[in-house]
């Protein structure tokens, strides 16, 4: 036999177009709401219009009435199935949490809490009967505020006793990790204190959320636009009691999510329960402004620091407590989402002695949870921030600051003061390229002039050098932090009787090109042609096993569940191949799709083996015909991406406006399967950073209500609103995976909005301004120098 | 409920004509009568530009316009831009320059950008920003998207090695 198949290496690293392009482009897509089914219902909800308030009676008669509607389901009528929303990590053994019903039945705790759901024939006619329903609401106090709501005055569940969901403290001095952080406040040389404010964000995917439910037939069907078809599936099992085999869910063409559709939603749950009612197939599709008043928010953090250092410029420790806003109710790791932030606040510093601590607080505003990066962006910024502090006291270039730092490259693997391994990095090279790609020292002559010449455009740099921790997760370490399940993922390969191979990950992509880059990795490593590579997700009916897309993990985890899969493929191949060349299995070498006899020219290929193996007529004994492969792969620590980013900010000292002059990045991300599609991530991760640094936040007014209640107020930045981005690379390979890869979805997000605001302090930091809250919008920017004029600096 | 109105509109080359409510928006028409999925509803306020079709030619949101505006129009959605089987040069420009993630804003962006170099055939960078301001993006970050229509306007040929040719930045990134 000869080789024939086409020999294509070194697919990893080449910026393959992507496979998911083609129907995307010419309008071929498949959103959730595109879908149509016989007899579907349509679904519109009734929400509360005040942030707390005690439902006293829904009138729906004038509701059902009217022309179209079907029925009209209030929390009463379904409480007895509606079960309660899922919280998977309940991070202290006495955290509180109030039941979270997904239509809520005596009590509204924010303003856009489902209190009644129409069903109607089409869209419009159930949303004309939103506005027939009469609920009777008797008003109670509302605590919006973290501050306030850390002194308990008002109650956002007055049932609960208290706002505080849960305590939780890491210190390095107990935990034996490092030094005790108060000896080291306490024999300061230089102490900074300072309190940031994390903005409460909200993600804002493209595509508004939309679940379609056809309860015909004996298993339950769910398409929607979720991050995570696996987990929901067990999620609906539970909350509702429905046997796990009887339901499918199908995430088709998902519009995006950065960790909102990272959730079980109310809005899922009462698709279900309608349909189910109703016998017939049900949609919903939210509004925009639905969208943004109750999908979950992220961020809104209250961080309160202490940094004690010598006049050299070494920290010695560093102290966090964090007011910790979880909105009303616990989502699906709401709780969890500062724990992943408690470990990074030392980010790429070799800090002697540290101490967390968090109090996560109820308050009567929208739920919050997982935002792209969730709880390192925070961590990043409060680290980031004060670095810089720190460098303007000591009188010290803040880039020298962190050099006298942070960890060398030789003295990875490095077991930090939070206990974990960073297993590579090289700090020091990804910052001098950036340092010389950004021209940091011709911008600080330049920033030096306009000082000078006291030129209105003032110039500032800002600095970021940020790691995180990806590659969600280790199950053992997740289990040791009380999350409830595992960081595991799930592969599988099958090669067809054509030769063709089909991959099934547990990874389910909503814009990230898992389709391209597994089909790059498998193509690779089974030395077939990337174009023969068919890669199936999204479906539990297809993907039966998986733990879904977030915390970057997609290829750190995800990836290399394939790898093993296809590994497996190649060791049951070999046995055929030795069979069929008459070989003994140890004299088979597998290379670039072909099994050959070593030291000969004999050799068939894996598509031969394929079709020997389907045809099953002459296998060894009791070898089962089946090449097909599956692998779990469970990580054994985290990776580490780490990057230097550097911005020039202008600020115009008579109008508060902001630009960013040069926007520099080197991130250190390790092996790049898919260059091309590494570059758009990160381009987009410093679009959302950048936008929480200048436009972003989700503002209430005093009675609770969502002021920026549509994308007129809740500025998602446009192309003119963003930069340039000067973006490059170092490599540093992880250690941790057979790849060397790190994960890039959330690095971007991490790393830009410290840049930013350091950028536009650096700027104005000489009239007086010390801080500005986010976002630095020119109004911000303009008071904050109004006051340091009218004060003469002294803030 | 109201009354209905009769229209003929030519969507994409085909001639329909429908009875449709007056408070029906053209974008549901298109949507929910002729199943032209493939434009899409991402807001409520005519801010994010997913809904961007072409009205004899110029793109206009399909969401803040009612069906029967359209009434005796041509409209072309994105399911209409390629011709003969071909995709037209923005299409595969978004495609060679890594122009999209999740999708959802490109039918609308695609649109967008078709008008604006219709008026505006060779836009500097800040131009092109500028004509796409009422079209938003939350996975790109837009330089793939500005870039993608720049490379159109210059004439950019592409070839079909299937490797994207317009990242030198990503491909040459030095390796330490």
């Amino acid at each position: 036999m000869t080789a024939t198949a086409q020999v294509h290496s070194n697919e990893v690293g080449k910026a393959r177009l992507r496979k998911e392009d083609a129907h995307l482009i010419t309008g071929r897509s498949r959103y959730t709401d595109n879908m149509v089914l016989p007899g579907m219902l349509h679904l519109a909800m009734v929400r509360s219009p005040y942030a707390h308030a005690k439902i006293t009676g829904i009138d729906v008669a004038a509701a059902k009435a009217s022309p179209g509607v079907m029925a009209v389901l209030t929390g009463a009528d379904v409480a007895a199935e509606q079960g309660s929303l899922p919280n998977a990590w309940p991070i202290t053994p006495d955290q509180k949490a109030p039941a979270h019903p997904s239509i809520a039945v005596d009590e509204v705790a924010f303003a856009g809490e489902v209190v009644a759901v129409i069903i109607a024939r089409s869209v419009a006619a159930a949303r004309d009967a939103v506005e027939l329903v009469d609920v009777n609401y008797e008003e109670l106090p509302v605590v919006l505020d973290l501050e306030e709501a850390f002194t308990d005055t008002v109650l956002a569940h007055p049932s609960l006793g208290t706002n505080l969901s849960a305590n939780w403290v890491f210190d390095s001095g107990e935990a034996g990790t490092g030094a005790p952080v108060e000896e080291a406040l306490a024999n300061a040389e230089v102490l900074i204190e300072r309190t940031f404010y994390q903005q409460r964000l909200i993600p804002s995917f493209m595509e508004p959320r939309s679940t379609v439910v056809d309860p015909t037939s004996e298993q339950l069907t769910m398409w929607t636009s979720t991050q995570i078809p696996h987990i929901l599936r067990l999620m609906l099992a539970l909350t509702l009691g429905i046997p796990e085999s009887k339901v499918r869910v199908v995430a088709p063409d998902v519009g995006g999510g950065f960790g909102g559709k990272l959730q079980v939603t109310p809005e899922e749950i009462i698709t279900v329960l309608a349909a189910r009612r109703m016998g017939k197939p049900c949609k919903y599709t939210e509004t925009r402004s639905e969208s943004l008043m109750a999908a979950h928010h992220g961020r809104a953090q209250v961080q309160r620091l202490k940094l004690s250092a010598t006049r050299e410029g070494i920290v010695t420790g560093f102290s966090v407590n964090l007011l910790a806003d979880m909105g009303a109710y616990l989502g699906l790791v709401t709780s969890g989402v500062p724990i992943l932030g408690a470990f990074m606040f030392n980010s790429i510093y070799k800090f002697p002695a540290y101490r967390f601590e968090c109090n996560n607080l109820f308050t009567n505003k929208a739920w919050t949870d997982a935002y792209r990066g969730a709880g390192r962006p925070e961590a990043t910024f409060a680290i980031e921030r004060i670095m810089d502090e720190l460098a303007v006291e000591l009188g010290m270039d803040p880039l020298e600051l962190r050099e006298k730092n942070w960890i060398k490259h030789e003295e990875f693997p490095f077991t930090t003061v939070c206990g974990l391994e960073y297993d590579s990095g090289n700090y020091e090279a990804a910052t001098a390229k950036a340092v010389e790609l950004f021209d940091y020292a011709g911008l600080r002559a330049e920033q030096l002039r306009r000082r000078n010449s006291n030129d209105p455009v003032q110039l500032g740099i800002g600095i970021s050098t940020f790691t995180e921790m990806c590659g969600l997760a280790p199950s053992r370490v997740l289990g040791s932090l009380a999350y409830g399940a595992g960081g595991w993922e799930h592969a599988q390969v099958r090669v067809l009787p054509t030769g063709n191979v089909e991959v099934v990950t547990g990874s389910s992509a909503h814009g990230q090109g898992h389709e391209t880059a597994w089909s790059q990795l498998v193509a690779d490593r089974l030395g077939v042609p990337f174009e023969n590579v068919e890669v199936l997700h999204g479906d539990t009916q297809v993907s039966q096993r998986g733990l879904d897309t977030y915390g970057s993990r997609s290829l750190t985890v995800g990836g290399m569940a394939v790898l093993a899969a296809a590994d497996k493929v190649i060791e049951k191949a070999k046995v055929v191949a030795a069979h069929l060349l008459e070989a003994s299995e140890d004299d088979i070498e597998f290379s670039a799709g072909n099994f050959t006899v070593k030291g000969t020219d004999t050799s068939t290929s894996l598509g031969e083996i394929a079709l020997a193996t389907f045809a099953a007529h002459n296998l060894p004994d009791g070898f089962e015909p089946n090449l097909d492969s599956d692998a779990t792969f469970d990580p054994v620590n985290f990776s580490f991406p780490h990057g230097t980013h550097l911005a020039a900010m202008e600020v115009d000292t008579e109008t508060g406006q902001v630009r960013i002059r040069k926007y520099v990045c080197v991130d250190d991300i390790g092996v790049v399967v898919n260059p091309m599609i590494v570059e758009g991530q990160v381009h987009g991760g410093l679009a959302q950073g950048i936008a929480q640094a200048l436009y972003e936040e989700a503002v209430y007014d005093d009675a609770g209500t969502l002021v920026t209640g549509s994308f007129v107020d809740y500025l998602v930045p446009s192309a003119p609103d963003l930069p340039h981005y000067i973006t490059d690379r170092t490599q540093t390979p992880s250690t941790t995976n057979q790849l060397g890869a790190k994960g890039v979805g959330e690095a971007g997000t991490i790393a830009s909005t410290p840049a930013i605001v350091n950028g536009v302090l650096d700027a104005i930091r000489h009239l007086g301004v010390r801080d500005i809250k986010m976002p630095c919008s020119p109004s911000r920017v303009w008071h904050a120098l109004e006051v340091a004029k009218t004060t003469g600096g002294a803030q | 409920m109201a009354s209905s109105k009769t229209i003929t509109v030519e969507v994409d080359d085909v001639s329909y004509t429908d009875d449709v409510e007056p408070r029906l928006l053209l974008v549901q028409y298109l949507r929910e009568r002729l199943g032209k999925t493939g434009t899409l509803i991402g807001c409520d306020t005519t801010n994010c530009g997913a809904c961007t079709v072409h009205l004899d030619g110029v793109s206009v949101k399909s969401c803040t316009m009612f069906a029967v505006q359209a009434d005796g129009h041509q409209v072309t959605t994105i399911e209409g831009m390629a011709t003969d089987g071909k995709l037209a040069p923005l299409q595969e420009a978004f495609h060679q320059c890594h122009a999209l993630q999740c999708g959802f804003c490109t039918p609308g962006m695609i649109m967008q950008s078709a008008s604006l170099l219709k008026e505006n055939p060779h836009p500097s960078e800040a131009e092109i920003r500028d004509g796409l301001e009422g079209n938003l993006c939350r996975c790109t970050g837009y330089q793939n998207i500005v870039a993608a229509v720049k490379s159109v306007a210059d004439g950019v040929e592409y070839g079909d090695s299937g490797v994207s040719a317009s990242l030198e930045d990503a491909q040459n990134a030095g390796v330490s």
